[in-house]
């Protein structure tokens, strides 16, 4: 009987390999869901060194594993193996072969990053009030109480700014964000509005300036496969477009004290229309809140959501669920 | 005080260590008491410093199985989550300051170089003595720290998180690592000098044992970053205690400064930790499948690389913060090139493999579990070196996964192929192999179903140093903890194997593996002052399948 040649097998072998990587970087299912347009772009360069990483897994355990029972030492055998110290056109290759993946994954990598925002180059936009704003140290660490002081930057250097399609354009939401121990604080300068969760419209290019007023926050939404460090002293910006109506965790990942585990909490995607009511709401609430203080008001005059709003703050209950039962 | 260094006396001649002029006369053998005083005998302190670091790696790895018992469940309802941060602050700090760099550095370096280059001890023998015992104070800084609140900022006490919990504690801890930096600093520059000026002059330099190439990478990269830390601790102590700014926001002091002075250090200490066991690999694989290492010159020069490119990746621990656009594309092309020679290590081991006779010892069986895990650390790692994915799992327990592949898979399994394949040297006596298996194969179940999981936990949107999660990653993290709880059992059988050997096991004989590195020459456990007289180099420390003769032969005939 004839042998298969040891070139048709690798072949054979190497074929099934890839094919193999292929479908595992495409089918591993091992991200959240995508909702913002940062995420397409990660999932592809993460589903790409996927595919990458399964070949290389696959071809070397295999080949550990093949060697171990294939040179294992047969019983009575304690004889050396042959005195092979080298062979440098193999050295050349194996060195070779992963250092053209890793300067194209570098490469890949470069073009993912500026597409998603990372690389926009920061400094142009600037009024000198915003340098101002910049300057070391400047900014930093008041209590919450001066709420003024720890207003970021308008549009700070550092982070995740306009993607290719938002480059040169003002973004059409800014909200501040301020991270303490241990919550996060939502401001929307534009109206006014100030709240414990992030509510964002689908579609807009969103831009948040974010500042600490303790210690350092990092500000994540894994479905948006987007994070940035809220550092006391230096103003920083994560910039996105949310493409999925819903509600996703927001999560702190910089350890910030004992109750880190516990600095959670949501941003709601609307629709524009949800958006623009709950903006509403919100903003009749607070004026409500404000108002109380001063006047008397009849609560017959009130819809039902406006009349709970004031009350569901003194109970602690998010906006978010407020709007759920405004909804319903 | 002079101190003159024991230049390679040629062959026949006794070799003395002389200090102020004076010549020290040891005794014939250390009696047990000996390895509990200020020794300056090479071997002796290499063991002290393995039998201290495994100590430490017993309290690290009760904080660690603390931690993970808490975390079984999504509520802090087992440890307060402030003591849940000291454990897990203290947990790292240990493992790496108190584990890992001592053991594989300080323990095996110790232990080995010297004899490896044909030397009667360490250049500078009380620096020597001076770096471990610096060490035991350390440690129980850190272990005070707990009377204080324990120190609550990570590893890195980034401030200003690090300048507001238990400023105490944090200063204890600040002092606990400036001791072992310094130690690290004292050790690195015993083993450079030890290493250029005290080879016997038969050894050519492409004949150095491979594991002496690692231990001169790795302490020239120590004297590199070390001092950086050093600073940057000091300054942060000086935040804390004396009412400077430098780290200080609210006072004009800068936080991401600190960031880049911690992980100047902190990133390279990572190759502090795997260049060693790097070494030991290139040792233990070899010898026991019966062949020449593979590219000798291309294992050794890719330490140096190692070196060289992994002083400047520290930024991709950054990315996240206050870094600017092309910073994060420069440290992202640096680190994915440190991936280089770290694989051409890899395809080196797997290549000495084959046409190897394959010996299963335990000391085989935890080298070939090191190469299958770091595979997979070494995939995960080169994922989080691209900023663009890095931004997402950044602070998740993806890179909790990552670390510990590598450092557990890593580091930890080298360190066990290294004691399991020099115990008989240094103490003279074998190890039980059945023990061996089972420690092995528990510590490979339980390292896989701790660790692997958590990249998917990370992925999903875990981040890591939380004592409390969202309950949707139950199930995954049970998973973890069980397999801790595994981990934390693999010990017992390695413990008692380790004193019941040491106490009762087999005698070992000069040279039981075959091997051909020179410290296999000498008697088990090494004389003092290692040799009668000393070897004479007649061939490479690899050349298995070559007609060779013993070296024990042609120091004979010399």
């Amino acid at each position: 009987m004839q042998q298969i040649p040891v070139s048709l097998l690798t072949l054979v072998a190497g074929v099934l390999i890839t094919l193999f990587s292929l479908w595992v970087g495409q089918h591993h299912s091992l991200l959240p869901m995508q909702a913002s347009e940062q995420a397409p772009l990660v999932d592809g360069f993460f589903n790409v060194m996927m595919t990458i990483a399964t070949a290389l897994f696959v071809v070397v355990e295999g080949t550990i594993l093949i060697f171990l029972v294939m040179f294992r030492r047969r019983k009575g055998d304690e004889t050396d193996g042959p005195p092979i110290e080298g062979n440098l056109p193999l050295e050349v290759f194996w060195t070779a072969i992963p250092t053209i993946i890793v300067l194209g994954l570098g490469i890949y990598s470069v073009d993912v990053y500026s597409r998603m925002g990372g690389l926009e180059s920061g400094g142009h936009n600037h009024t000198p009030v915003h340098v101002a704003h910049q300057m070391p140290g400047s900014a930093i660490a008041a209590t919450l109480s001066d709420g003024s002081e720890v207003t970021p930057a308008n549009n700070p250097d550092i982070g995740i700014g306009a993607g290719a399609k938002e480059q040169g354009k003002t973004a059409d939401l800014v909200v501040d964000v301020t991270g303490m121990q241990f919550a996060w604080i939502f401001n929307y300068p534009d109206s006014g509005v100030t709240a414990g969760e992030l509510h964002v419209p689908v579609g807009a290019d969103v831009q948040l300036n974010l500042a600490s007023t303790d210690v350092i926050h990092s500000f994540w939404v894994p479905q948006f496969r987007l994070k940035q460090d809220a550092i006391p002293g230096i103003p920083t910006k994560l910039r996105f477009v949310a493409t999925q109506v819903g509600t996703y965790p927001v999560v702190c990942t910089e350890l910030c004290g004992g109750y880190h585990g516990s600095m959670r909490s949501q941003v709601v995607v609307h629709t524009p229309e949800e958006y623009e009511s709950w903006l509403t709401e919100n903003r009749i609430a607070q004026q409500q809140q404000e108002l109380q203080q001063a006047v008397a008001v009849n609560p017959a005059e009130l819809s039902v959501s406006e009349f709970l709003a004031p009350y569901v703050r003194n109970m602690g209950i998010v906006n978010g669920q407020l709007s759920m039962v405004n909804s319903k | 005080m002079t101190l003159e260094i024991p230049r390679n006396q040629p062959p026949g001649k006794e070799a003395t260590i002389v200090v102020s002029g004076t010549t020290h006369h040891h005794p014939e053998a250390w009696k047990w008491y000996h390895y509990f005083t200020f020794n300056v005998d090479h071997k002796v302190i290499g063991i002290q410093y393995l039998v201290t670091a495994f100590l430490f790696y017993l309290i690290g790895g009760l904080m660690a199985v603390a931690m993970r018992a808490e975390l079984a469940t999504p509520d802090a309802d087992l440890l307060d989550p402030n003591l849940y941060n000291a454990f897990m602050t203290n947990h790292g700090t240990i493992m790496i300051f108190l584990w890992i760099v001592p053991s594989a550095i300080g323990g095996f370096g110790n232990f080995l170089v010297p004899l490896m280059v044909g030397a009667r001890d360490m250049a500078f023998p009380k620096l020597n003595a001076i770096a471990f015992w610096l060490n035991p104070p350390a440690g129980l800084l850190i272990l005070a720290s707990f009377f204080f609140g324990g120190s609550q900022s990570g590893w890195t006490a980034y401030p200003p998180l690090s300048l507001v919990t238990a400023p105490i504690a944090q200063s204890l801890w600040i002092l606990a690592i400036v001791l072992v930096g310094t130690s690290s600093i004292l050790g690195s520059l015993n083993f450079v000098v030890t290493i250029l000026f005290m080879k016997v002059p038969s050894m050519k330099w492409d004949q150095l044992p491979l594991f002496c190439w690692a231990i001169l990478a790795t302490s020239v990269l120590a004297l590199l970053s070390t001092p950086v830390l050093a600073a940057g601790l000091v300054l942060l102590l000086f935040d804390l205690n004396f009412g400077t700014s430098f780290f200080k926001p609210d006072a004009g002091g800068n936080v991401v400064i600190y960031q880049h002075l911690f992980w100047f250090y902190s990133h390279p200490a990572v190759y502090l930790m795997i260049l060693p066991i790097f070494g030991i690999m290139s040792e233990v694989i070899p010898v026991h499948a019966r062949k020449p290492i593979f590219g000798y010159k291309a294992i050794a020069y890719s330490s140096l690389a190692i070196c060289v490119v992994g002083l400047f990746v520290w930024v991709h621990h950054m990315f996240t913060s206050g870094t600017p656009g092309w910073m994060r594309m420069f440290f992202t092309i640096s680190t994915l090139i440190v991936a280089v020679p770290t694989g051409v290590k890899i395809f080196g081991w797997v290549a000495t493999l084959w046409g190897g006779k394959i010996r299963f010892t335990s000391a085989m069986l935890f080298a070939i579990g090191l190469l299958m895990m770091f595979v997979m650390g070494g995939l995960s790692g080169v994922t989080m070196g691209t900023a663009p994915f890095d931004v997402h799992v950044h602070d998740t327990y993806y890179v909790v996964a990552h670390f510990h592949y590598v450092l557990f898979g890593g580091s930890v399994f080298g360190i066990y192929a290294g004691i399991y394949h020099w115990f008989p040297k240094i103490t003279g006596r074998m190890m039980n192999e059945t023990l061996g298996r089972i420690h092995f194969i528990l510590t490979f179940i339980g390292t896989n179903l701790t660790f692997l999981p958590m990249h998917e936990l990370g992925l999903q949107g875990m981040p890591r140093r939380v004592a409390m999660y969202d309950p949707q990653f139950t199930h995954l993290n049970e998973i973890c903890t069980i397999g801790a709880y595994i981990l934390g059992i693999s010990v017992i059988p390695f413990t008692i194997n380790a004193l019941w050997s040491w106490i009762g096991g087999k005698q070992a004989g000069d040279n039981p593996w075959n091997a051909l590195t020179l410290e296999w020459t000498t008697s088990s456990p090494p004389a003092i002052e290692n040799w009668e007289v000393l070897p004479v180099v007649s061939h490479g420390p690899y050349e298995y399948g070559h007609d060779v003769q013993p070296l024990a032969a042609t120091e004979a005939s010399t």
